[in-house]
């Protein structure tokens, strides 16, 4: 019983129901079904983010360029869609996911290869991709009327009365679930990330662990980049600026540690939807739009203390108990 | 233009492999482009001005190297300046004394770096992480307090300082910076404080071992980036002469890049505030080249990014290439 | 390698040099890529163009801050342009840049949204503020009917003249015949379409009987509306503000926009170039009392603290939105 209170899983959980019940006596309304899926299909692509960033984390690095790469592989399908709006959305999916692969990999080689730290490459890319999206549109938005109707029809097809992007985001999750949890690539991670020295040592090639990690986290990133132009009908080089930052925090509220190896996979999930219930929660109990950022600011840095907390008392006790 | 606040003793061949020396080279061949490329670049009030576009920013670059070189990082200076140009605004509108006005930002700023540095040290979370949390809050703190309002009137001495000139020439902003580089050097690179740095960034548990207080270190060293931050609100709400919560936004990843191509080690444990100088001029030369020929900000950052990663990644690919052939 | 990397940077930087011409005037605006301000950069090259021998330079920073702007506002100075054209992102903190221009002999107007008066030379708003605060209201009212709850989907919380529309807003929401319509929130979207989005789905969740959203600014109307449709309210809450008809046919024809207006941003870009060239060439003054002759806008009278309007708002809906769509 204690070992389950302790759980960090367990615990965040216990945050997010007591938000929602707090909430719920506030604003009634908050609570009913269509508004819950509401808030559900609007925390989907940084749940799908989370997960890929937690990939990366887990190798004791992080991806700073998400935002940017979402930004330009959306910037660069939307463009060819206003040249050419007959190819099938499909056509425009794969494509976003091919252009943020690539883009990770890139990430991967300088810093498997080239040897750049992993802050600075993706510090790097980040201004690369970002700087890029200006030089490909000329400065231009792609706006709501300049898309095909197929090319944002998908995001509102309704499965079970919830969306597509959830819908997504749960596929999203079993895939990672099993990749992290049932495959020798997920036990390789984690032994890199907890051990790095011993894991070479048992024949696990660092470098290309770094380059697959970065490219997941690349796929993901042109994944949502279609995922956010299509939801949102605009296509900038303004789009999810900064939503990096918010990614990150989803993964270290959820528990997975900076310091590698450590995390799993539901708590990544619930670190995602803590954060996308505070955003959604606080306009609900009419808390002033000013008040938000501190709000969710100070949520996270306590959600963070106590996962310090938790963390730190669970070595005390193995210590003790050796 | 350049200016070389440090001067070690060198044999010629040694400075050759330097990456200062690299840096330099950059910086003059970015000088030699822009020259040739506007006929506006080599103008003394031209020059002078675009001073202002990164002096702000260099002030806290210079103790965020500090805060670097010890392994550590801060994400949150933007958010702080955001805090003490509040502050700023708001004992002025309270109508106190000038003093009093600057006392109160400035220990705002440190407040929120003690803030920064206490949960760090105490409860034992890296820095990058508190740092994100704090950058939310921080800044948060500062909408809530403003809401839809601004603050637009400012001690005249702030508005001199951020917008003036000494002898009408150099700008007190750029001037400030040039002596803090000065004496950040001498500490760095001279004394006893830059070397205990230097040995926390390289192996924290080690240098706790040798009797180096390395929680307080830390601790002082955030609150010195907060206070510094503090110092740069000071000069960019003068400039600006007008507070906005949204004020000084992203500025936190360009210092960063300041620092880090300035040759500082991100692992911590390397780095010079001769470097870090000359990278803030390749950037600010940079930036202000390619504003002459009407290329916006966001098209600029491809060429900071590029200069970041090549500036690392490039030295390190040769060596391989040298290890292989061998 | 060094070598190959100085002929990248300089063939790049080649392709942006610009001719030169007798006078360049610079339009900046307050964020690049939004509609309305590339139809305000199309009017100021015919205006140019009718002129003659006058370059213009649009641009502006890619953040709607005020930072960035004087970053751009920087740069032209040390251009020497003639005249420098801004629509302001916050009308104080450009103040001093704008003095610094003029004190380096440089003609400086504000258009749009304004600069503090001693940032300037003149001021040219794009119609009567008063008119453009009340029209928003009377829009709202025909939109949603005289009764329920409306709120207010405005650009950046510091823009100066969102700001201001909303305080002529209130002025003529205090009127006995908008009693019944309650007004419950203003929130900020900051002009950008994602944040406006968001933003406008908070306010459907915080107020439930929301019937209305006044979106004085091009971006969080188009994002308002979308948002509408989205949530399936069409027909429940009307949007209605300041729009480009090309951006919103879509919305008028799905219902979630009845009425909205806005004026001309070609004819805005066209005499906003105009007046910066009779100014900087000298012709004229720009000072309270003058009426300046401006090409096919005919003459625009400058009155108290040199500011002058250009002309009323239209008003598109269903029957003439398709017309316009074409033009703007």
């Amino acid at each position: 019983m204690k070992k389950i209170l302790l759980n960090r899983d367990f615990i965040l959980f216990s945050i997010i129901l007591i938000i929602l019940i707090a909430v719920g006596f506030a604003n009634p309304l908050f609570v009913t079904p269509k508004s819950i899926s509401d808030v559900l299909t609007d925390t989907s692509i940084l749940i799908i983010l989370a997960l890929s960033q937690m990939i990366v984390i887990l190798i004791r690095a992080i991806d700073l360029s998400v935002a940017s790469n979402l930004a330009l592989s959306g910037m660069l399908i939307s463009l060819l869609s206003t040249v050419h709006p007959e190819l099938p959305v499909y056509y425009f999916i794969a494509l976003s996911c091919v252009i943020g692969t690539i883009l990770g990999v890139l990430n991967g080689i300088s810093i498997a290869i080239l040897k750049v730290p992993f802050i600075v490459t993706t510090l790097g890319t980040l201004s690369i991709y970002r700087g890029l999206i200006y030089f490909v549109s000329d400065g231009k938005q792609v706006y709501s009327n300049e898309f095909s109707e197929d090319f944002l029809a998908l995001i509102h097809v309704k499965f079970l009365s919830l969306s597509f992007l959830f819908w997504l985001a749960v596929l999203v999750f079993i895939v990672i679930y099993i990749l992290l949890n049932h495959t020798r690539f997920g036990r390789n991670l984690y032994s890199l990330g907890g051990n790095p020295d011993a894991a070479k040592y048992i024949g696990i090639n660092e470098n290309k662990y770094i380059i697959m990690a970065y490219s997941l986290s690349g796929f993901f990133a042109g994944l949502c980049g279609y995922l956010w132009v299509a939801r949102y009908s605009v296509a900038s080089t303004q789009i999810a600026i900064g939503f990096e930052l918010t990614v990150i925090s989803a993964c270290v509220v959820g528990g997975i540690s900076v310091m590698g190896g450590v995390g799993t996979v539901l708590g990544c999930v619930l670190g995602a939807l803590l954060i996308g219930l505070i955003r959604n929660a606080l306009p609900a109990v009419d808390i002033s739009q000013f008040w938000q950022l501190a709000i969710s600011g100070a949520i996270i840095l306590l959600a963070i203390i106590i996962n310090t907390k938790t963390e730190q008392r669970k070595e005390k006790t193995i210590m003790v108990e050796n | 233009m350049s200016i070389i606040p440090d001067k070690p003793p060198f044999k010629l061949l040694d400075i050759l492999y330097k990456k200062e020396f690299i840096l330099f080279v950059v910086l003059v061949s970015i000088l030699i482009i822009n020259s040739n490329i506007s006929p506006y670049f080599l103008d003394l009030y031209n020059l002078i001005d675009s001073t202002f576009l990164f002096s702000e920013k260099a002030i806290i670059a210079l103790t965020m190297t500090f805060v670097i070189i010890a392994r550590q990082i801060d994400l949150s200076v933007a958010s702080i300046i955001a805090v003490s140009s509040v502050v700023l605004g708001y004992t002025t509108s309270l109508g106190y004394d000038t003093w009093l006005v600057l006392l109160l930002t400035l220990l705002s700023g440190a407040l929120c770096g003690a803030f920064n540095g206490a949960i760090i040290t105490k409860f034992a979370i890296p820095s990058i992480i508190v740092t994100i949390g704090t950058m939310s809050l921080f800044r948060g703190l500062a909408y809530s307090f403003l809401e839809d309002s601004y603050y637009n009137k400012f001690p005249k001495l702030v508005g001199k300082l951020g917008g003036g000139y000494l002898y009408g020439y150099i700008p007190y902003a750029f001037l400030t910076f040039i002596l803090l580089a000065f004496v950040f050097a001498f500490i760095l690179h001279k004394t006893s404080v830059g070397k205990k740095i230097y040995s926390i960034g390289n192996n924290p548990d080690a240098a706790q071992y040798t009797g180096i207080a390395v929680d307080k270190y830390t601790f002082v060293l955030f609150t010195l980036n907060g206070l510094f931050s503090a110092i740069a609100a000071i000069f960019l709400s003068g400039r600006l002469s007008s507070v906005r919560p949204n004020i000084a936004f992203g500025w936190e990843l360009e210092i960063i890049t300041m620092v880090v191509l300035g040759g500082v080690y991100i692992y911590g444990g390397s780095g010079s505030i001769l470097g870090v100088v000359i990278s803030i001029f390749i950037l600010g030369m940079l930036s202000f080249g390619l504003g002459l020929l009407n290329v916006p900000g966001v098209g600029i950052i491809i060429f900071t990014g590029l200069l970041l990663i090549l500036s690392i990644g490039f030295p390190s690919f040769v060596r391989t290439l040298r290890r292989k052939n061998e | 390698m060094k070598k190959l990397f100085l002929v990248i940077i300089s063939s790049i930087l080649f392709a942006f040099s610009a001719n030169a011409a007798d006078m360049r005037i610079a339009l900046v605006v307050k964020g690049l890529g939004i509609g309305f301000f590339e139809a305000a950069a199309e009017g100021g090259e015919e205006a140019a163009k009718e002129i003659g021998g006058v370059e213009v330079i649009y641009t502006g920073p890619a953040t709607t801050t005020a930072e960035a702007q004087i970053e751009v506002i920087n740069s032209l100075i040390a251009q020497k342009v003639d005249a420098i054209a801004i629509s302001a992102n916050d009308r104080d903190a450009l103040a001093s840049i704008g003095k610094k221009a003029m004190d380096r002999g440089i003609t400086v107007i504000s258009w749009d949204s304004g600069i503090a008066e001693e940032g300037r030379i003149m001021n040219l708003d794009p119609s009567n503020t008063a008119l453009i605060g009340s029209s928003n209201i009377k829009w709202m009212k025909n939109s949603m009917g005289d009764e329920g709850e409306f709120a207010i989907l405005s650009a950046t919380s510091q823009a100066t003249n969102q700001n201001a529309w909303i305080e002529e807003m209130k002025k003529e929401h205090a009127k006995p015949e908008y009693s019944k319509m309650k007004w419950v929130d203003t929130v900020y979207g900051d002009d950008l379409f994602d944040k406006s989005y968001q933003e406008a789905l908070g306010l459907f969740k915080k107020h439930p009987n929301l019937k209305g959203i006044i979106a004085p600014t091009s971006v969080g109307i188009v994002a308002a509306a979308k948002a509408v449709e989205d949530q399936g309210l069409v027909g429940k809450v009307f949007v209605t503000g300041l729009g480009l008809p090309s951006e919103m046919k879509a919305h008028v024809k799905s219902g979630a926009a009845i009425q909205f207006g806005i004026w001309n941003p070609i004819d805005l870009g066209y005499s906003a170039v105009y007046l910066s060239h009779q100014i900087a060439s000298g012709a004229y003054t720009g000072q309270e009392g003058e009426c300046i002759p401006t090409g096919r806008m005919g003459e625009i009278c400058i009155g108290a603290g040199n500011n002058a309007a250009m002309a009323d708002p239209f008003i598109f809906d269903a029957s003439n939105i398709d017309k316009f769509a074409e033009i703007f």
